[in-house]
């Protein structure tokens, strides 16, 4: 009976220790080594790093440890200004995406089982193509050649081709659209669990339809705006492509700082910073978000 | 088996500490064993018939690779990237299991310096003599004494514009012979409509500017960096934007009018117009104040697995029959000289891809910037980038 126990254990332990050791191997490891290099400085050599480790003629080991990489990046307005952008930009396209989304998550929460799952497939089909292709075509449909700018043309609502592409309009359009399904999956799941009758019972009780959606809808589905909203924005701050392929050049985004320090200025150390601060800028936001909606929860 | 949440939490707390333990010293392995080999292997023995060649994307011709494999019985593995800083961060984290690469000349000289290459052994190269002497000598500058790469092929940096729209935005008194086309206000301006886009690659564009100031573009002098940033300040309100790839279609459809570009991109974009018959004519030019050589090298990285075959391959590159093929479908000139025979009149007699010597009098060679000027040129580059 003890034996059992035991195996018992141990086949849970062991199956607990793959996610534990894949997360350990692929993600833990990788961002140990990125802080570590952060804390190098740029050589030329193979790799173009000053190892941290090494050992001196006395055959005494060695830690050096430059923190000039964080006062330069501190030093810099450069960075500052582009985190807050990023952080700006990334707030205003999840802003866009939850007022469309959550529309459209509804819509589909609330239509016949038939037409759902049709609804569905259609926010998940973007993705058998290619993010990066979806992002080229809006590239063709946006420039002055393109087919929107041609359509407004013969309907005369214009009379010049308009500057669409490498606007800011064309990046929150471009975030907009690749971020959506994941705003609307989390939202639609929330939106879905919630008991009909609830809204019944306020419409009973004398309560408007929109003032219902307010107080009874909202409130229930914000464990869904959460999720969809941190599945959104954590990646807008950090997107390079979207802005590369459809800002303009004054875009400035901290995903192609990181670039141009890296692979530019060939400088990993300073790129490693870049990336430790944009992370610790991320989980500083989703930590405080989750102490906001932990206290929520206990105070109801 | 209820525990109390405190009791939760340590357990919790223990575990993640063993975690981050055990990564903390997987990291320091990764670490420790990341050193590149410092020993090359010997060409010796037997390889196996493979061999990893990692190119520019579009830089062969159709059949290239595959006679190459037909006539040796080699397998090649043929990837390609699209910037040479993607090829350089790949070469320099090492093991990159390539065999032959493409760098162009000033990361070429960079790395050497870096023990990235292996010096060629040119007793396997039978068809070394086919290289132009001019050209060797010319980058002797970036591989000194020709120790490590073939040069491959070449090009300029200069402007691609728009024969019809120049004209109409500047009437007959357009410099087209000069870079004042684009970095004097007083042109640039009145192509701001019809459209302006630069290459998104510092070096080329502060050497230009400097170039047409009549500075060295090898100074690393940072008030001659500033005289080029305050050039580009002044027109950057009428360029519209800075991408390495875009200008060649847009060049194309007449979405822009001019790009400060490479030559094969500018050609390649001439191509599409005329393909596509949309009446788009593009040109090239070399301004008289000068404009930066580019040539791509082919050379082998020091930790290559297959030395032997790479040669092979640098070898069979080096025929002037195969070199030509790739020219006429590339229209890049080569550093070949062998291969003027085997090139057809239409490309060899092309002033846009194979100059004439006056226009080849008016190219700067370029070295390899160091690091630490690389930083402030791409710190002003993002200051004019982004026009703050």
């Amino acid at each position: 009976m003890r034996d059992q126990v035991k195996a018992w254990r141990l086949g849970r332990r062991l199956i607990l220790g793959i996610p534990y050791a894949w997360l350990i191997v692929f993600f833990l490891v990788p961002l140990l080594i990125v802080f570590g290099i952060s804390f190098s400085t740029p050589k030329l050599s193979m790799p173009p790093i000053e190892p941290l480790l090494s050992y001196g003629a006395d055959q005494v080991m060695q830690v050096r440890l430059y923190a000039s990489n964080y006062t330069f990046i501190i030093g810099d307005s450069l960075y500052l200004a582009a985190f807050a952008n990023s952080v700006k930009v990334a707030l205003i396209s999840t802003l866009l995406t939850l007022l469309i989304g959550y529309p459209m998550a509804y819509g589909i929460a609330r239509t016949s089982a038939q037409w759902r799952n049709i609804l569905f497939l259609l926010v998940i089909l973007p993705f058998f193509t290619s993010f990066l292709l979806r992002v080229y075509a809006w590239i063709g449909l946006l420039s002055r050649n393109g087919p929107i700018n041609a359509i407004l043309l013969k309907m005369g609502v214009i009379h010049a081709p308009l500057a669409l592409l490498q606007t800011d309009f064309a990046v929150y359009l471009g975030m907009v659209y690749s971020y959506l399904p994941f705003m609307i999956l989390p939202l639609y799941s929330a939106i879905e669990k919630l008991d009909p009758s609830l809204l019944e019972a306020a419409a009973d009780l004398g309560c408007r339809p929109i003032k219902a959606f307010f107080r009874v809808t909202l409130p229930l589905t914000s464990e869904g705006i959460l999720a969809g909203c941190l599945l959104v924005f954590i990646p807008a701050v950090g997107e390079y492509v979207i802005p590369a392929l459809l800002g303009g050049p004054g875009t400035l985004m901290i995903g192609r700082v990181l670039w141009d320090e890296f692979f530019n200025n060939r400088d990993w150390p300073l790129a490693s910073g870049v990336a430790v601060l944009t992370l610790m800028l991320l989980v500083g936001f989703v930590v405080v978000l989750q102490r906001v909606q932990s206290e929520k929860v206990v105070s109801e | 088996m209820a525990m109390s949440s405190a009791a939760v939490f340590r357990a919790y707390r223990t575990r993640v500490l063993w975690g981050c333990g055990i990564a903390l010293m997987l990291s320091l392995a990764a670490c420790r064993f990341s050193s590149p080999a410092a020993i090359l292997p010997p060409m010796t023995g037997t390889e196996p018939p493979v061999i990893n060649v990692y190119n520019w994307s579009d830089y062969v011709a159709p059949e290239t690779i595959s006679r190459f494999e037909k006539e040796t019985g080699i397998k090649v593995n043929y990837d390609v990237y699209d910037s040479n800083e993607m090829l350089e961060a790949k070469l320099l984290t090492g093991h990159s299991g390539y065999d032959v690469v493409v760098p162009s000349a000033f990361f070429l000289e960079r790395q050497i310096r870096e023990g990235v290459y292996r010096p060629l052994d040119k007793t396997r190269l039978t068809n070394y003599g086919n290289l132009d002497a001019k050209t060797l000598a010319r980058v002797a500058i970036n591989d000194p004494d020709n120790r490590y790469g073939i040069p491959y092929m070449w090009q300029t940096t200069g402007i691609g514009y728009n024969i019809d729209k120049i004209r109409a935005a500047l009437g007959d008194d357009a410099p087209l012979d000069s870079w004042a086309l684009v970095f004097d206000p007083k042109y640039a301006a009145k192509l701001k409509s019809c459209g302006i886009g630069f290459v998104d690659s510092p070096p080329e564009i502060f050497d230009s500017a400097q170039i047409y100031l009549g500075i060295d573009p090898n100074s690393e002098r940072l008030e001659d960096l500033a005289a080029a940033e305050e050039v580009i300040k002044k027109i950057r309100p009428y360029v519209r934007y800075f991408n390495s790839s875009q200008y060649i279609n847009d060049l194309a459809n007449g979405e822009i009018c001019l790009a400060i570009g490479f030559t094969g991109d500018v050609l390649m974009a001439r191509e599409r117009a005329q393909e596509s018959g949309n009446g788009v004519k593009i040109a090239f030019m070399v301004p008289k104040e000068g404009a930066i050589f580019e040539v791509d090298f082919m050379a082998i990285p020091a930790d290559a697995p297959h030395p032997q075959n790479a040669h092979k391959f640098l070898d069979y590159i080096l025929r002037p029959d195969v070199v030509a093929e790739i020219s006429s479908f590339k229209k890049y000139p080569s550093g070949n000289a062998a291969a003027l025979a085997y090139l057809p009149a239409a490309i060899r007699d092309d002033p846009s891809i194979y100059p004439p010597p006056q226009i080849v009098a008016r190219f700067k060679d370029h070295h390899s910037e160091s690091l630490n000027y690389t930083r402030y040129e791409n710190r002003a580059w993002t200051r004019v980038r982004t026009d703050r």
